[in-house]
Order: C-alpha cells, then sequence, then structure tokens
C-alpha cells in the first residue's frame, strides 16, 4: 500500500485527537470522575475550539484579519435562542436543536455574505477595521430589540417594552432588549458539541484541500497573480467568509444553549471575544487548524486551573501567554521545537518502515 | 498502515489522558473534600466536612464590574469573621471561599462548579444580574440554597431555591413613582436611562409602568448607552423642552454626576431623584457636591446613619478596607446574617448535603424576619423577594438626610 499522503495523514491525526478526546472525556464524565468545574467546561471549550477553528479560515487560509467575528457568533447565538424559546413545548428537544443550530449556522451564514460584500473590497488594516465596526454594531442592533409574543401574535418594538402593548395575561416578552433572552433550553451537551467541532474540522480541512481552497489560498498568496489566472477574487473571498460566518453562528447557538441567560455585552460579543479568538489562532499557527483547535481548548482551561491562585490569575494568564508567543516564535524556541520533532520522528521512523 | 493508525490513535490518546489529567486532579481535590464527612451525596457532590458550614461566594473581583464584587467579597468577610468569632451558627464554624466570575455568566457557571467541587453547601450570589440568571438555573438543578444580595432582576431568582437581599428592577421603579407620587414631588417627570443596561431599563421600565398608573406624566424619556454616556446636553434638554419638573435618573452615579453638572450650566432647576445606583455621588472624585443639593434617591444603606449597626460596620470596614462601604458591601452583609438566621430557624447541621440544607432554609427563609444594614423587619415571601420599606434620603449641606 502506497504511504498516504502528508495532508491527509496530518487530517487523520486532527480527526483521531478529537474523537478520541470525545469517548474519553464523555467516558469519564459520564462514570462521574470529572471534577464539576471540568464537565462544566466541556461544552464551553468545545464552542472556543469551533471559534477558533472557523476563523483561521479567514485569519489563515484566506488570510485577512477579521475583527468582528464575535459578531456572528452573537447572530447564531440570539437567532437560535429566539427559536427555541418560540417553539419551546411545540416539538421534541432534540428535532428543536438540531433546528436551532441549523438556523443560526444559516443565518449567521447569511450575515457573513451580507456583511462580506461592502467589507471584502477592502484589504488588510482596513478591512481588519471594518470587521470590527461591524461586530460592534451586530451587538448594538441586538440590545434595541424588543420582542413579545401573546395571543396576538409577535409584537416588534425598538424602543422599549411598555411599547409592545402587549396581552397583559397571555403577553410573554421574549427578547427584552439589553436584557437579553431569559431561559433559553439548555439544550447543549457535550457530546453535540464534540460532533459540531468534527463537521467543521471536515468542512474546513476539506475546502483547504479542494479546488476551491486552493483557490482561496492562491488569493492570500498573490493576489494579483490569482487574478490573472481568472480566478474569481470575490467568490472564493465570500465564500470563505460566509462559511467561516457560518460556522461561528453554529458556535454562538451551542453557546447560548448552554447558558440560561443569554445578554449581548462586550464580553461575550464584543471585540474582547474576538480578540480572544484571535488570540487562539495566532498562538496555534495562523493556518494551522489543528494548532489553533488546541490552543483554544488550553487556553479556556488554562484560567480556570488557575484559580487558586485568585488574584494573581489573570495576571499569570498573560505571562503564560506572553511566554509561550514569544517561544513559538523566536529562534531558539524554533530550535527546540525542530530538535523535538528531530526526535519524535526518531521513535517513529522504524515503525513507518514495517508498516510499508 | 494499520500501526500508523495505533500510533496516530496512541499519541492522540497520551495526549488527551495529559489534558484530562487536569479535570482528574481537581475531581481528587473533591474526593479529599468529601473524606472527612466521609458520606458522599448523591451524583458525586461531596457533602460538607461536617464540622464547618462552607458557603461560597461568587461575584466580579476583576473586570469591569470589579468594584462591586470587591464590595461584596469584603461585606460577607467582615460578617462571617463576626459570625465565627461569635461561635458560628448553631455552633459550627463557617469557612467562606469566593470565587471570581468577571460579571461574565459563562464564567460564573465556572466559579459555580468550583465552588460545588470544593463543597460549598449554600450560596451567597451573584453580584450581578446577568450571571446571577445564568446560575440560578444550575443551583435549581441541584438544589442548592442561593442568596443574591445585589442580583436586581427579576429573573436572578426566579426559582423557589434563590432569594434576594435587594430591592428588584420593577420594584424600584414602582416604590419610586409611589414615592414621588405620594409625596407631590412632581407632576411632568422626565426620565433619563442606560438603554444599554439592564439595571437602568428595568427600574425603568416598571417606573414607567407604574407612572401611568399613578397618574403621572412622563414628559420625556431620554435614552443613552454605555457608549455615550459622557455628554448629556441633548437629554437635559429635552428634559427641560418638555417642562419636566421631576428628572428621574435611575442610572448610577458616574452619569448622573454629568447631568447634575450639565442642568446647572444651562440653569435647569427640577428635582432629581435617583435610586441607589446614585449611591456614592458625595464621594466621588473631583465632583462638585454642591450640585447635588437637594437631590433625593431611594437606598437601602446609608454609610451615614447613625444607629449602632451601622456605624460599627462602616468603622470595620474603613479599618480593613480603607474606604467607606457602599450598599453592595452592606447587602452582602445583611445576606450573610440572613444565612445564619434562617440556618438556626431550621437548625441545620454541617453533615447535611446541600440539597437537604436548601430544603430546611427555603422554609425557613419565609418565617423569619431580619433586621439589618439595609432594612428593618425584612421578610421573604416563597418568591424570593424582601418585603422591606423603601428608605429614602435627601442630600442636604452636602450630607444625606433621612426624609
Amino acid at each position: 500500500m502506497k504511504r498516504m499522503q502528508k495532508t491527509t495523514r496530518s487530517n487523520l491525526i486532527t480527526y483521531g485527537i478529537v474523537i478520541v478526546g470525545t469517548i474519553l472525556l464523555q467516558a469519564l464524565d459520564s462514570a462521574g470522575s470529572l471534577s464539576s468545574l471540568f464537565s462544566g467546561l466541556l461544552v464551553p471549550l468545545c464552542t472556543y475550539m469551533i471559534l477558533a477553528v472557523s476563523l483561521n479560515l479567514v485569519v489563515g487560509i484566506l488570510g485577512e484579519l477579521s475583527l468582528g467575528h464575535a459578531g456572528f457568533m452573537c447572530v447564531g447565538a440570539f437567532v437560535s435562542a429566539f427559536f427555541s424559546k418560540l417553539t419551546m413545548g411545540t416539538m421534541p428537544d432534540g428535532l428543536r436543536f438540531f433546528l436551532a443550530i441549523l438556523i443560526g449556522a444559516a443565518v449567521a451564514g447569511i450575515f457573513g455574505i451580507l456583511i462580506g460584500i461592502p467589507v471584502l473590497r477592502l484589504r488588510g488594516d482596513y478591512l481588519a477595521i471594518v470587521t470590527l465596526a461591524f461586530g460592534e454594531i451586530i451587538k448594538n442592533v441586538v440590545n434595541v430589540f424588543y420582542i413579545g409574543r401573546d395571543v396576538n401574535g409577535l409584537h416588534v418594538s425598538m424602543k422599549d417594552s411598555i411599547s409592545l402593548n402587549m396581552d397583559a395575561a397571555t403577553g410573554e416578552i421574549i427578547v427584552n432588549g439589553p436584557q437579553g433572552i431569559n431561559g433559553t433550553p439548555r439544550d447543549s451537551t457535550f457530546l453535540i458539541g464534540a460532533v459540531l467541532l468534527l463537521i467543521v474540522l471536515i468542512i474546513v480541512l476539506n475546502l483547504v484541500n479542494s479546488r476551491s481552497g486552493r483557490a482561496i489560498m492562491s488569493i492570500r498568496d498573490d493576489r494579483i497573480a490569482a487574478e490573472s489566472i481568472g480566478i474569481n477574487i470575490t467568490k472564493y473571498k465570500l465564500m470563505a467568509f460566509a462559511i467561516s460566518a457560518a460556522m461561528a453562528g453554529a458556535a454562538g447557538v451551542l453557546y447560548s444553549h448552554n447558558l440560561a441567560t443569554l445578554a449581548a455585552t462586550s464580553r461575550n460579543f464584543g471585540y474582547n471575544m474576538s480578540i480572544t479568538i484571535l488570540v487562539f489562532v495566532v498562538l496555534g499557527g495562523i493556518g494551522n487548524i489543528r494548532g489553533s483547535m488546541i490552543a483554544a481548548f488550553v487556553l479556556t482551561l488554562i484560567p480556570e486551573l488557575l484559580r487558586s491562585i485568585s488574584d494573581y490569575r489573570m495576571l499569570i494568564y498573560a505571562v503564560i501567554l506572553i511566554a509561550v508567543m514569544i517561544f513559538n516564535w523566536s529562534r531558539g524556541g524554533r530550535h527546540i521545537k525542530e530538535l523535538l520533532s528531530v526526535k519524535l520522528h526518531g521513535i517513529f521512523k522504524p515503525r513507518r518502515k514495517e508498516a510499508k | 498502515m494499520k500501526k500508523k493508525f495505533l500510533s496516530v490513535v496512541l499519541t492522540a490518546v497520551l495526549a488527551v489522558t495529559a489534558l484530562a489529567g487536569c479535570g482528574g486532579s481537581g475531581s481528587g481535590e473533591e474526593t479529599t473534600g468529601a473524606v472527612d464527612g466521609g458520606t458522599t451525596a448523591e451524583g458525586g457532590e461531596s457533602s460538607g466536612s461536617g464540622e464547618t458550614f462552607k458557603i461560597g461566594g461568587i461575584g466580579p473581583i476583576t473586570g469591569d464590574t470589579a468594584i462591586y464584587g470587591q464590595a461584596v467579597q469584603n461585606g460577607m468577610t467582615i460578617a462571617f469573621d463576626e459570625i465565627n468569632e461569635a461561635g458560628g451558627i448553631n455552633g459550627y464554624q463557617v469557612e467562606l471561599k469566593f470565587e471570581d466570575d468577571q460579571s461574565d455568566p459563562e464564567l460564573s457557571i465556572n466559579a459555580y462548579n468550583t465552588l460545588k467541587d470544593w463543597g460549598m453547601q449554600m450560596l451567597i450570589g451573584t453580584v450581578t444580574s446577568g450571571a446571577c440568571e445564568a446560575v440560578v438555573a444550575e443551583t435549581y438543578d441541584d438544589n442548592m440554597f442561593q442568596i443574591t444580595p445585589s442580583g436586581t432582576s427579576v429573573n436572578s431568582i426566579q426559582y423557589e431555591n434563590a432569594f434576594r437581599m435587594c430591592f428588584s428592577d420593577p420594584a424600584q421603579g414602582s416604590e419610586s413613582a409611589k414615592y414621588i407620587s405620594e409625596n407631590n414631588l412632581g407632576t411632568k417627570v422626565a426620565v433619563i436611562y442606560d438603554s444599554s443596561d439592564t439595571y437602568s431599563t428595568g427600574i425603568y421600565q416598571a417606573f414607567a409602568q407604574e407612572a401611568q398608573t399613578l397618574g403621572l406624566e412622563i414628559v420625556a424619556a431620554e435614552s443613552f448607552t454605555a457608549d455615550t454616556n459622557t455628554d448629556f446636553s441633548v437629554q437635559v434638554q429635552k428634559a427641560q423642552d418638555a417642562g419636566a419638573d421631576l428628572v428621574f435618573l435611575p442610572i448610577y452615579y458616574q452619569e448622573a454626576s454629568l447631568i447634575l453638572a450639565r442642568a446647572n450650566e444651562v440653569g435647569y432647576e427640577p428635582q432629581f431623584f435617583g435610586c441607589d445606583g446614585m449611591d456614592g455621588i458625595l464621594t466621588l472624585d473631583n465632583f462638585d457636591v454642591s450640585l447635588a443639593e437637594g437631590l433625593m434617591l431611594m437606598t437601602p444603606f446609608s454609610a451615614d446613619a447613625e444607629d449602632e449597626l451601622t456605624q460599627s460596620f462602616v468603622s470595620k470596614y474603613q479599618e480593613a478596607h480603607g474606604e467607606t462601604p457602599n450598599q453592595f458591601a452592606a447587602d452582602a452583609y445583611d445576606a450573610a446574617y440572613v444565612i445564619k438566621a434562617a440556618a438556626e430557624q431550621a437548625n441545620i447541621t454541617p453533615d447535611m448535603d446541600a440539597s437537604a440544607i436548601c430544603d430546611a432554609l427555603k422554609t425557613a427563609m419565609t418565617e423569619i424576619s431580619y433586621t439589618g444594614l439595609t432594612g428593618h423587619d425584612i421578610s421573604w415571601g416563597e418568591d424570593g423577594e424582601p418585603t422591606k420599606e423603601p428608605i429614602v434620603v435627601k442630600v442636604t449641606n452636602g450630607a444625606y438626610e433621612f426624609m
């Protein structure tokens, strides 16, 4: 049997990590041997890994810096939570959550296209700043909506909940302006999150190795050359941007169905979050899908594991971040990594020969 | 080929077990916590050590709203130190552990789970409403007793296991409207509120509803957001143009100080009326206190009150932390003593698990009557809302005067 292609092998390793990790953690969790903290973190970990992978598509593969990723997450979160609140009790939980994920991802994808059309005309720093602005706009727009439901149907207002003029007996406010949505059914489970992560990985890794993926990367590497050989730049840029947005939307669905309350604040859907996701991507390696996934996992975990040193934990977190960044990109750090990889090769090589 | 797969899978397993080790160590701590007590509750939750009550607190001690969380942590610590010194609750000492949530719902859940791993039996928290709404769903599932010192939104305590120390947002809004109408403070009311803030909109909405039934006329309802809270000339102008003789400010004191300054500049002198978020305006840096002259606010706590309890609390707080306690600290202090009162009423012991304690305290809470820093003869209904008289103060000669 011929040797597998290098990329195929690398992809299989990525899938393998996710599948084995899922089985292991799920087994530990159902056996009750995980701490409450860790089992509570399982769904957020999936959320952030999906976000990191999806942003890496834009930053690493398309080569454009987007700072509005949390905005798409916000769209997915709110649309799906709204849908779930609206249909609560009318259909089985599993079906409802499945539809919520589809709707959240689809609407976020549509927003990706809508925002992508004007934004992708720009390049570099300009694009980064405009995406930042769009992310903030989404967050602020979500905050002015008041939507209620009573016997007469839906009422929408952009002023306050009193102007909804709802029937007093049957009125129920679903979206309450800045207070957001309360009482979203908590459908997110670790297993669903892990499956979503796997789907996202399959989509991204296959896209990268497809004809479209190569077109997208050619735009990143040399826009003029790509244009000159007849690649439709706008189409491929939009494609990457919309797919990335849809996946961020799916992560948003997972986020909103993990908590009983959902409000758009600068912490969860503002640029703070966008930057956090970007940190995952940069730390894991721009363009390195598996790396960004692992970085998201580790960086989400670190502040929680450091709780024992209370006041200093955010400080230590920052220091770790700086240290890892320096290690990753300094000459000494690279040297150590090379040495390590040579040693690992040494371990694996004999086995490979046997395998032939 | 097969071996290659195997090697891939094995490395993956190794990597994951290494990471899962993190979780493992956490659960290790949990078991040690439970070993002392010798019993483990259903679902792997550890019950208390059998010798001390374990009470957890959650709030933001880092981040934008750290000032509230720190105040709560400090107030609570003072209360439990006093309780422990005086012999504890039902003769048992109390252990307190406070976890940071940066006022974020997701992190608040993490903080809650950390406390659960520690063996928490009762929860004081969370400090902010949004986080509280997320945590209360968890405590309800676990049947864990929860009292929030300062989570004001209605949904913060929507379940039967949760109680509240402060007024809810709607209660503040409707109490303010009633007070204004009963005392004929004004007939034409303007409201300036922060539409991006749940606290502010919550109060405003209830105020507007109550005003409608009481016949108060709201002539201007002007909003701003956290991004536009530096210039209030438009809002003040609109209130003045509408001829409002009372301006209701359900906002925090930082913004209120700018509104007062702006009104002073344009020579607009209505009656200003604020809620508990206004408390702190007199100690604001670089603020001309004379601008606040005549300002009325409804606050459950005033550090200037002359009763013995307040005086002793304020002096202890100042000694320990070098600043005057705010209402958050007072709410937390009271919440700690309310737990004590309810625990004594229910006669609980530390060897009970969290769920049994919750069941006992739930009933006891509706039976007790508590007098503390933030009110007299406070009692609770089954919905968890406190019943207490609102206290209105007026700023006279740069100090609070009780009305």
